[in-house]
């Protein structure tokens, strides 16, 4: 599955300060369908390369960290369980780092 | 199920104020869902609301915005000059930055506040450690190592940020303390039984009787909202950690917040009541302000913080004045001589959120 991620807020740090990349992730089996639950571990482990705990907490974001999926919170959109698709952009910004 | 659903892009629902729109977003204190248009809306008016019940402005006043670059300096920059436009507050803004001399953070920083003056069409004047104190921060840090630099930082940009406001002729300093700011004072304080600043930190206006007040529009503002509203407007903002800032006291407290709020947001606005709330006696007096022998400031001692850091710098002993200040303060410094209570009172630096260099002021 193709996504745009974006890192902001100082979060592209942790990813060798790129902001944007564009990614193909696979769900754990053919038939399952991605959730951000699956995303978030798919960034801790392939994309961010250092200090991973300024970015998650137990399984989910750091709270402070704010998570736009197409411009939408995903607090309205079910959250860690919600279901990604094809092209989807997804935000994250830390607001941990200052004023 | 119903969530899988009812989950994905919030399909079906609409925003709660204009039913119209889809929403993006849910505020943390109503719990509505709203579009980003009538987010823009409620968060603008909210502040001037804010702005209006509080009396902070006086038309004709000249306002200096306390504006390092970073986020929410640059939200409340573009939002005051918005809201003087629309409400006809007959405000004059001014940008002031200070310039720390910190290369590769400030500098940087400082490139983003340059772009917000030609953007928002404000004045923006820079005060510098260097011509103030003849030291940048660089050169601080060489001398005196990573563990007290906060200090200086915190009492050099005061003053700074006093004498940029002064040379603007500003009748009001403003900054971006949020609500999430004030509740981790408030937090500190009592951490730290500091009953004198706990009820002081949560005003919205302080330094009525000094030169130049200080107040915080943002007071009842969450970061969580001046975060997405700046992301929204693609604001042009900075955000990189201050590279002398050491996190790990504050950030605990910080922490603790954002916890406290994804579990019930309304805890925010909870904390900040309850430090407006405290109103315990004290026989502490706060000290008659007097001025500075060498350089004019505001002190209630013959020299003010910033000239007793100064001395000490520039006579090669950087640790002078250090651990007076820190007494009492975080409990880990010990005091050269058993101050006076008065005198602990004087020599507190005033507790901010937020390590120093990555605050707001
Ligand atoms: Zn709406
Ligand atoms: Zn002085
Ligand atoms: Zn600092």
């Amino acid at each position: 599955m193709h996504l745009t991620l974006e890192f902001g807020g100082g979060l592209d740090l942790l990813c060798q300060s790129v902001k944007i990349h564009q990614v193909d992730v696979a769900p754990k089996d053919e038939n399952a369908k991605l959730t951000m639950r699956d995303l978030l571990a798919w960034v801790r482990s392939s994309l961010i390369k250092e200090r991973p705990e300024m970015f998650m907490k137990g399984d989910t974001v750091r709270p402070g960290v704010l998570v736009l999926v197409n411009d939408c919170d995903w607090e309205l959109c079910g959250g860690i369980d919600m279901e990604l698709e094809e092209k989807d952009v997804v935000v994250f910004i830390s607001t941990l780092h200052g004023g | 199920m119903e969530e899988g659903t009812a989950s994905k892009r919030a399909a079906g629902r609409f925003c709660s104020i204009c039913t119209q729109r889809k929403p993006a977003l849910r505020r943390p204190k109503t719990l509505e869902q709203i579009c980003r248009e009538c987010f823009y809306a409620v968060f603008e008016e909210e502040i001037h609301n804010v702005i209006i019940k509080n009396h902070l402005f006086k038309a004709g006043e000249r306002i200096a915005v306390g504006a390092s670059g970073g986020k929410d300096s640059t939200v409340l920059a573009y939002v005051l000059s918005e809201l003087n436009r629309r409400h006809g507050y007959g405000l004059d803004l001014f940008l002031l930055s200070v310039d720390e001399g910190i290369t590769g953070y400030r500098d940087d920083s400082l490139e983003t506040v340059k772009r917000n003056e030609i953007q928002y069409g404000l004045p923006l004047k820079i005060v510098s450690y260097m011509d103030l104190y003849g030291w940048t921060m660089d050169e601080i840090v060489k001398v005196i190592g990573l563990k007290n630099n906060c200090t200086f930082c915190g009492v050099f940009r005061r003053q700074a940020l006093d004498r940029g406001a002064a040379f603007l002729k500003a009748d009001k300093l403003v900054t971006g303390h949020n609500a999430d700011d004030i509740a981790e004072t408030v937090l500190l304080n009592i951490l730290r039984g500091d009953i004198a600043r706990l009820s002081r930190c949560a005003y919205i206006m302080t330094g009525e009787d000094g030169p130049i007040p200080r107040c915080k529009p943002f007071k009842y503002t969450y970061e969580k909202e001046i975060d997405k509203y700046a992301y929204f407007k693609k604001l042009d903002y900075f955000s990189t950690e201050c590279i002398y800032s050491p996190n790990a006291y504050r950030g605990f407290a910080r922490e603790f917040i954002k916890d406290l709020e994804r579990i019930r947001p309304q805890a925010i606005l909870d904390i900040i009541r309850s430090g407006e709330n405290f109103r315990i006696s004290t026989t502490t007096r706060m000290p008659e302000q007097g001025i500075c022998e060498r350089c004019g400031y505001i002190s209630s001692q013959k020299l003010c913080k910033a000239c007793v850091l100064l001395e000490g710098l520039n006579r090669g002993l950087p640790k002078l004045g250090i651990s007076r200040i820190k007494a009492g303060n975080d409990g880990s410094g010990r005091p050269d001589e058993e101050p006076t209570r008065r005198g602990r009172e004087v020599e507190r630096p005033i507790l901010e959120s937020k390590p120093c260099g990555t605050l707001d002021f």
